[in-house]
């Protein structure tokens, strides 16, 4: 991270020399403050209606008529209140697509979480030959965009006869190089000293890294389970080139059949939107109770490469 | 994959390891590291486990990942039309065919490649700007010294970036469809909103229109003038309304993963330095231009690298929102080496696209390594100089990635 070290320069630096000056600078802060707090929180407001609004029209188009969200799509409350577009979205897939994307995350989640930690383990601390490499090679594999994998993922899955399955939905997935990396940094800064003792005790390798090293790096561990559940569930691509059956269609690629016009006639807005609604919220409660770990993922995602 | 490694650990792997440990060791009082030499047995079973514990990751990695570039490397150089496996005696090696199809060869399948890199350029030279500045902008405004209720906006903002790109592609087209909320808006200010996802005509041709041009009958120096398949004229089109729509998307949602970044960075700039500057009488403006943008410039390096690294990608909302049309103004290289796969059964061209836009990529990235470097390199390397006149430790190990 470069740009702390240039500041905490700049920071003693400004110790130095700010000292004595500090008090003057408190008065003539609060003399334009109410003008200033006034248009900060305006400017704040009104980007946050931008951010915020059309999550609410996604709400309420949800329970409204077809007719209704197509002749007013601004108003945030339905003039006919209906449930019909979630009554459909029972009968039809839409349960199966939400089963496949659950047991599809979860065991991604529980995989990659396992492996990326072994590995990350393993190249922050177990001395064997060939680890500079293998890391190097982790750092190399994080670069290689997703998007360019498509059809060379579609191509092997054939080939192994995994093709539109759940084993080529999920074992692909269980491992990323981003997670190994977050996972190998988080164990360099835990102090050794802990499982030196272990050691010495007798403990296993596994037993160690079990036992011992896990439990502190829980943290770490509940970044990585999020972001591995967000991507997981939140995947499309993958599980297009993986798959072709309806049954195997997971929310997203469920989703984004119907809006690719499966429905037949009419725009159906309300039937779309719900299906949207209802997918985005076991990702919003997860984003709600750890948002913490969500901004910390977000910028250690940055300093990946 | 050929993607040289900026510095962590790099070489024979043995190098740097027994350094750092001993000296951990050294830190943690010194207890337990002397046992190194009676332990050649245990060595090995640690070099065993590691294996052992690296194994999985190298075979999802591996199966998935490495071996899938290389198949499609040999694709791309071959006939293979998606029947039976592409390793049988009835495929042939075509050497660069697919490639000069889609790049060289009049046809087609050339114009749809360039197409498809005028689309994302054209993107990638909206998307970039734009999301750096709203995200700057956003961090800025949330990172007020006296606002209370930050937390709350900036939730707000980062919402979008974590929730699917299918959802909020779908409650887009809502949005941007012909008599969607945009349009109502629109019509509240008079104005008579285009029907945006049916809408094929690039900006810059409209606002040529609006300024006299006859764009129905374009100037012939650059109608009638035609590189890699498209004429000057096209080329020239700027985004299509279209896609414009898809932009509005993009920058709305990732601009609040780059707040993020900038915010961190913002917070890390002592109030002293701010304060200073305010004494001296420094107005808001000033204050901004001279005082917190120089600190801020690794940070914004950092997004704008990152930016043109990941709007070379854009598919997901391709695929949802418009699948290339109208009129192929959205198809980008990502969509189309897809669509000529799996729809078109040109797996070969399909790869050698995905083999190009994979160079771009690589590209961007090395850009973002090379600009990113080079001052940490300077500084690392007076660092490693200082380092090695105290103790003749080596290279030691490195901060983590640049």
């Amino acid at each position: 991270m470069s740009p702390q070290h240039k500041l905490a320069d700049a920071d003693t630096a400004a110790h130095t020399v700010e000292q004595p000056t500090t008090r003057r600078s408190g008065n003539r802060t609060r003399r334009g403050g109410a003008l200033t707090r006034a248009l900060g929180y305006t400017a704040l407001v009104v980007v946050a209606l931008l951010y915020i609004y059309p999550f609410l029209i996604q709400l309420a188009a949800s329970f409204k008529t077809d007719a209704d969200a197509t002749s007013n799509p601004l108003s945030l409350w339905p003039t006919h209140f209906t449930t019909a577009a979630f009554s459909r979205l029972a009968e039809a897939d839409y349960p199966r697509w939400f089963t496949n994307s659950v047991v599809v995350a979860l065991l991604v989640t529980a995989g990659r979480v396992f492996f990326d930690s072994l590995a990350g383990y393993a190249l922050a601390r177990l001395r064997f030959r060939g680890r500079g490499a293998l890391f190097a090679a982790v750092i190399a594999v994080m670069a290689v965009p997703g998007v360019v994998l498509l059809i060379p993922k579609f191509l092997v899955l054939n080939q192994l006869g995994m093709y539109d399955s759940y084993s080529g939905m999920i074992v692909p997935l269980l491992a990323d190089a981003a997670g190994v990396f977050i996972m190998k940094q988080f164990f360099e800064s835990i102090p050794v000293s802990v499982e030196e003792a272990a050691r010495i005790d007798g403990a296993s390798t596994f037993r160690i890294f079990w036992s011992v090293v896990l439990p502190m790096a829980k943290p770490a561990l509940i970044t990585l389970t999020i972001l591995s559940f967000q991507g997981s569930w939140n995947e499309l691509p993958h599980f297009i080139v993986s798959r072709q059956s309806p049954e195997l269609n997971t929310l997203t690629s469920g989703v984004a059949s119907l809006v690719s016009g499966q429905l037949g006639s009419g725009n159906q807005y309300p039937l779309k939107l719900a299906a949207t609604l209802l997918m985005t919220i076991p990702v919003a409660l997860v984003f709600f109770a750890f948002q913490r770990h969500f901004v910390r993922g977000g910028t250690s995602g940055a300093t990946k490469g | 994959m050929n993607e040289p490694n900026p510095g962590p650990a790099q070489g024979p792997g043995s190098g740097p390891a027994p350094a750092r440990t001993a000296a951990a060791a050294k830190a943690s009082g010194g207890r337990g590291r002397r046992e190194r030499s009676p332990r050649g047995g245990i060595r090995g079973r640690e070099g065993l486990a590691g294996w052992l514990f690296v194994s999985p990751v190298i075979v999802v990695l591996g199966l998935f990942l490495v071996v899938p570039i290389l198949m499609a490397l040999w694709v791309s150089l071959s006939d293979w039309n998606g029947q039976g496996s592409p390793f049988s005696s009835g495929v042939h090696f075509d050497g660069a065919e697919n490639y000069e199809q889609i790049v060289t060869k009049p046809g087609l399948a050339q114009s749809d490649f360039m197409t498809s890199l005028r689309n994302n350029a054209y993107y990638v030279l909206f998307v970039v700007p734009l999301q750096t500045a709203l995200a700057l902008g956003l961090a800025l405004l949330v990172n007020g010294r006296r606002l209370k209720g930050k937390g709350f906006f900036r939730t707000a903002y980062y919402f979008p970036a974590v929730t699917s790109s299918v959802a909020i592609s779908v409650v887009f087209l809502f949005i941007f469809s012909s008599s969607g909320v945009v349009n109502s808006l629109l019509a509240k200010i008079g104005v008579d909103g285009p029907a945006w996802f049916a809408d094929p005509r690039g900006i810059i041709h409209l606002a040529l229109g609006a300024l006299g041009v006859n764009t129905d009958a374009p100037p012939a120096a650059l109608a009638d003038t035609t590189v890699g398949g498209l004429s000057l004229w096209d080329w020239f089109s700027g985004p299509s309304v279209a896609m414009t729509a898809v932009i509005a998307l993009v920058v709305w949602t990732t601009a609040g993963t780059f707040m993020l970044m900038f915010l961190a960075a913002l917070q890390d700039i002592p109030l002293e330095v701010e304060e200073a500057a305010e004494i001296d009488g420094t107005g808001r403006w000033q204050r901004f231009r001279h005082v917190t943008l120089p600190m801020l410039k690794p940070t914004l390096f950092l997004v704008l690298t990152l930016g043109l690294i990941g709007t070379w990608q854009v598919f997901d909302q391709i695929y949802v929102m418009s699948k290339g049309a109208p009129a192929k103004t959205t198809l980008t290289p990502a969509f189309l080496s897809y669509q000529s796969s799996f729809t078109d059964n040109e797996w070969g061209q399909g790869s050698a696209i995905a083999f190009i836009l994979f160079a771009i990529i690589v590209a961007m990235t090395l850009l973002q390594r090379f600009i990113l470097r080079d001052k940490d390199e300077a500084r690392a390397k007076a660092a490693t100089r200082r380092a090695a006149k105290a103790a003749r430790s080596g290279s030691g190990p490195t901060t983590g990635a640049a």
